[in-house]
């Protein structure tokens, strides 16, 4: 049945039919708050589903679309699912909000940006509430292909063509891949709906299929969410404007891998291969994304770096929390892996309500100012106050400072990455302490761009000189989206357990259902001062070392001199871009070469290769010489003939020769027509024979002058070879079945028949007009084409003054 | 110069009749001996080319003021006609049926459907030959 869920997923892209209406409509109003009216009613739909998860109850509505397939629109919402909803709803309201105020009504085609906005935000409803595997795909996809329009909006901008080029690529890659793993998923467990490949988990994992669907699905997880090696395509996604960067490639979008992650945990999670999978990603793109993101001059490109980085936290966090499942009774209420997965749920929202701010902040930064780059601004902190506010906040709580959300979920992580080297699984207590040490260090980078991102922006010299307008602040209405969203920062900070009740438990619900029995519930309490444990020092340490270092920046920075331009993953994507065209560039140019003679070449070396291998391999040759009729004295002295004819017209030097060596092949056969007796086919030979050798002399006579070169045919070893090939291919296959009769002819039924059944004694012509009439007649049709193509050909010249 | 071909043309005068009789003799005779529509159709369009040879086109087109294209059309439809036809007798389509029939002067002879179907055959033939050697013969 289609409920009002269905509706609500599905209300965005009705919705994006009317917004060129609209935008046509009432031009003199802003059309983007009319789409405000979209996530709003959202989000206050999907408010009222918050009970029913607290409660531990899941909605599910079925839509039958593709019933004979499997594939049905199932509407199903839990903890995880309902968290994603809001925040995809939420987080529309604000950047919409925030996007009226940053696009210009007069210079911006406004009804394709929100046209493909709002595609982008049902497609995202639809990845994060669909319970089919196959219809989640498609969401997916449409996310994708939305994401690809929306960062080439400036299309008329080559970079802005390149990042969405290049997001599109890697991302539909992984997408691709992943289809390929709902595909095995659906193999081994009979199934596309997710709750019931849950069901079946224990079942398939000793199956063979699971480890190639757990790669694959992966993969298309990690291109999704810019994990190590596929982060390459965000920083350049980085084109798209402003409210699109913050709303897809900070708070929804890359967050769509975090998402089919913790919700095909419970399938997967049990295995070793997902945790060290999960956890090693993770941690590798947190430390690679927080190094890179020192180097970056480009505020969008810091942040799009610290994206990368935040997102690999997430994930092994996940991967972590994954490792829960291996113990049998354990407390939930104080667990450290359970806690992992806590923290992850808890650091994504953080995640979509700092960076959302922050990316707001550069928009207004780079709005107001004309640049993006630190390198030319400066001195900011008086003339935009505000502005200035909101960075602190944003990225105090990014770099994981007291007392901001992002300090809380910072010291969760680093619990769950001390607690995992006691982990006695996996190899996990002999490798594990690289855990620890790689997230210490990554934190350390990701104070320092942090704090980059905040002072070389607000602090320092003002350098009015190397900026194109005089900066000023924001208008209200472009702050109000970051302010509420660093209000929550601090709200968050401040208060974390008003969503640990209401959002956080029911979602660890519904990613480790296995560790719940019935009645019971994940009990999260975050609490602010947590005592001197280890963690409060590590931070205490990765502040001290991060200020040291970014005091004593100019001294270190060359180090990434080391990590030059030329040998990075860029550059590695690059040149697969350009090898790959060049190399099939090179294959098709060296095959297709547009000469008949090498197509030839090619079709006669398969054909023969072909037969012969099959001829051979099947052990089909044979020669029996028993059914052979004797040679009489004529036939040896046609053959002898033909031969010697046949050889004039190879190699003679004259065409005319060779036309009437043609002649004389022709009447030759006629001659064996007739000792074969054959008299209506010797009869036709003889006539079509003279016929095509009068238009052989005709086009002869008609060659142009120039080509009257008589030259010799030139000798090509590789032609004769497959002439060869051809005629000797031929003649074993005759051979073989002429000695391969395994059915007495039907020529008997004729015999005895042609006079009886059909009054004729001639009974050549009696099989061509009686019994096998129908193929006369479209004989007589193949001629009467022929006759009306040449009439045509050579009537109807269009003299090159008509193109056709 | 123009040439004289006075010999060549009286003797196409006296020759035609004899291949084109030859041509409808095999034509008619082609269900019980060599022959057929096929070899008939050929040999009056090889008479008719004789008759281009040893004239012009423009003396044959007055002469026979036929258009060839027609002629192959209409050969078509005789043959899918006589196809068709079977349907009238409940028939599948194309089949053929013969009968024996005692006429005033000739005798007893048989008839054959088949030879309806040749018919078509027979003038598809001599339209494409003839059209195709008219349409080369004109082009300049």
């Amino acid at each position: 049945m289609f409920t009002a869920l269905h509706f609500a997923i599905i209300a965005p892209f009705i919705a994006a039919i009317f917004v060129p209406i609209l935008y046509k409509l009432f031009s003199r109003i802003h059309t983007g708050w009319f789409v405000l009216t979209v996530p709003t009613i959202l989000f206050l739909y999907f408010l009222q589903y918050l009970p029913t998860t607290a409660n531990k109850e899941t909605v599910t509505a079925v839509f039958d679309w593709i019933p004979s397939l499997g594939i049905h629109f199932t509407a199903y919402i839990d903890g995880l699912g309902l968290l994603f909803a809001l925040l995809i709803t939420g987080i529309g309201i604000l950047v919409v909000l925030y996007s009226i105020y940053y696009l210009s009504k007069e210079r911006e085609s406004l009804h394709t940006f929100y046209t493909f906005l709002l595609m982008f935000m049902g497609a995202m409803l639809g990845v994060v509430l669909s319970d089919n595997l196959i219809v989640l795909y498609m969401f997916w996809e449409i996310t994708s292909l939305s994401s690809f329009l929306l960062i080439s909006y400036w299309y008329e901008r080559e970079k802005s063509i390149y990042g969405a080029l290049k997001s599109m690529i890697i991302t539909v890659m992984g997408g691709f891949s992943m289809l390929v793993g709902f595909v095995l998923l659906y193999t081994m467990t009979g199934t596309f709906s997710i709750q019931e490949t849950i069901a079946a988990s224990s079942d398939i994992v000793s199956h063979n299929l699971f480890l190639p669907a757990m790669l694959t699905i992966l993969l298309g997880a990690l291109t999704k969410s810019a994990q190590f090696p596929f982060h390459i395509w965000l920083p350049d996604a980085m084109e798209a404007p402003t409210p699109v960067s913050a709303y897809l490639h900070s708070a929804t979008m890359v967050k769509a891998g975090i998402y089919l992650v913790a919700r095909l945990s419970p399938v997967f999670a049990i295995s070793g291969e997902w945790f060290w999978l999960i956890a090693g990603f993770g941690i590798t793109t947190l430390f690679w994304g927080s190094f890179s993101a020192v180097r970056q001059t480009d505020l969008k490109g810091i942040l799009a770096f610290s994206t990368v980085s935040q997102l690999g936290m997430i994930l092994s966090m996940l991967g972590v929390g994954a490792a829960a499942l291996h113990f049998d009774n354990l407390d939930l209420e104080d667990n450290v892996f359970v806690g992992a997965t806590t923290a992850a749920l808890f650091h994504l929202i953080n995640h979509a309500t700092f960076k959302g701010s922050l990316f707001m902040m550069v928009g207004i930064v780079d709005h107001e100012t004309g640049t993006r780059d630190i390198r030319k601004l400066g001195g900011l902190m008086t003339i935009m106050p505000i502005t200035f506010t909101i960075a602190v906040i944003g990225s105090f709580s990014m770099a994981g400072l007291p007392p901001f959300n992002g300090f809380l979920s910072k010291e969760m992580f680093f619990t769950a990455m001390r607690e995992i080297t006691k982990f006695q699984l996996f190899n996990v207590d002999t490798y594990g302490v690289i855990f620890p040490a790689i997230a210490w260090l990554a934190s350390i980078f990701t104070f320092i761009y942090s704090m980059i991102l905040v002072f070389k922006t607000f602090n320092g010299k003002f350098k009015p000189e190397k900026l194109d307008v005089k900066p000023h602040e924001a208008p209200f209405g472009m702050l109000l989206s970051p302010i509420i969203l660093v209000s929550l920062v601090i709200v968050f900070g401040f208060f974390p357990n008003i969503l640990s009740y209401t959002v956080i438990e029911p979602a660890m619900a519904s990613i480790l259902p296995s560790l719940l029995q019935e009645g019971e519930q994940f009990y999260v309490d975050i609490y602010f001062w947590h005592g001197w444990t280890p963690e409060l020092y590590m931070t205490i340490g990765v502040i001290s070392v991060g200020l040291f270092l970014y005091l004593g920046m100019k001294k270190w920075v060359g180090i990434y001199r080391l990590f030059p331009d030329n040998i990075s993953f860029n550059t590695l994507y690059d040149q697969a871009i350009v090898k790959g065209e060049r190399l099939s560039e090179k294959i098709i140019s060296s095959h297709m070469t547009g000469f008949i003679k090498d197509y030839l070449l090619y079709i006669f070396s398969f054909f023969t290769a072909a037969l012969v291998f099959t001829l051979f391999h099947k052990e089909a040759f044979i020669i029996e010489t028993q059914n052979l009729a004797p040679v009489s004295i004529y036939e040896v002295i046609l053959a002898v003939v033909l031969v010697a004819s046949v050889l004039t017209v190879m190699f003679t030097k004259s065409r005319l020769k060779a036309i009437i060596g043609l002649g004389v092949v022709g009447y030759t056969i006629a001659l064996f027509f007739v000792i074969f007796r054959a008299p209506d086919l010797a009869l036709t030979q003889l006539i079509i024979e003279t016929v095509s050798v009068a238009l052989f002399l005709l086009c002869f006579y008609h060659l142009p002058q120039i080509a009257k070169s008589l030259e010799t045919i030139r000798f090509q070893l590789g032609n004769f070879i497959i002439s060869l090939a051809v005629g000797t291919t031929i003649t074993l296959i005759g051979l073989t079945a002429n000695s391969n009769r395994l059915f007495e002819s039907i020529s008997g039924f004729f015999i005895e028949n042609s006079y009886n059944e059909a009054g004729g004694k001639n009974m050549v012509n009696v099989i061509l007009v009686d019994f096998r009439g129908f193929d006369t007649m479209l004989e007589i049709l193949v001629l009467g084409i022929a006759a009306f193509g040449i009439f045509t050909m050579i009537k109807l010249r269009l003299e090159g003054k008509e193109q056709l | 110069m123009k040439t004289n071909d006075v010999i060549l043309q009286t003797m196409t005068n006296v020759v035609l009749f004899i291949v084109l009789i030859f041509s409808i003799f095999i034509f008619f005779n082609g269900h019980h001996e060599p022959g057929g529509g096929f070899i008939g159709g050929l040999m009056t369009s090889s008479a008719l080319v004789l008759l281009l040879l040893s004239y012009d086109l423009e003396t044959v087109k007055k002469v026979l003021p036929i258009d060839f294209k027609i002629v192959t059309a209409i050969g078509l439809l005789v043959a899918v006609g006589t196809g068709m036809g079977s349907f009238l007798f409940d028939a599948p389509f194309l089949s053929q049926t013969y009968d024996y029939f005692t006429f005033p002067v000739l005798g007893e002879l048989e008839l054959a459907t088949a030879l309806l179907f040749d018919i078509g055959v027979y003038l598809v033939v001599i339209g494409i030959t003839l059209t195709i050697i008219q349409t080369i013969g004109e082009d300049k």
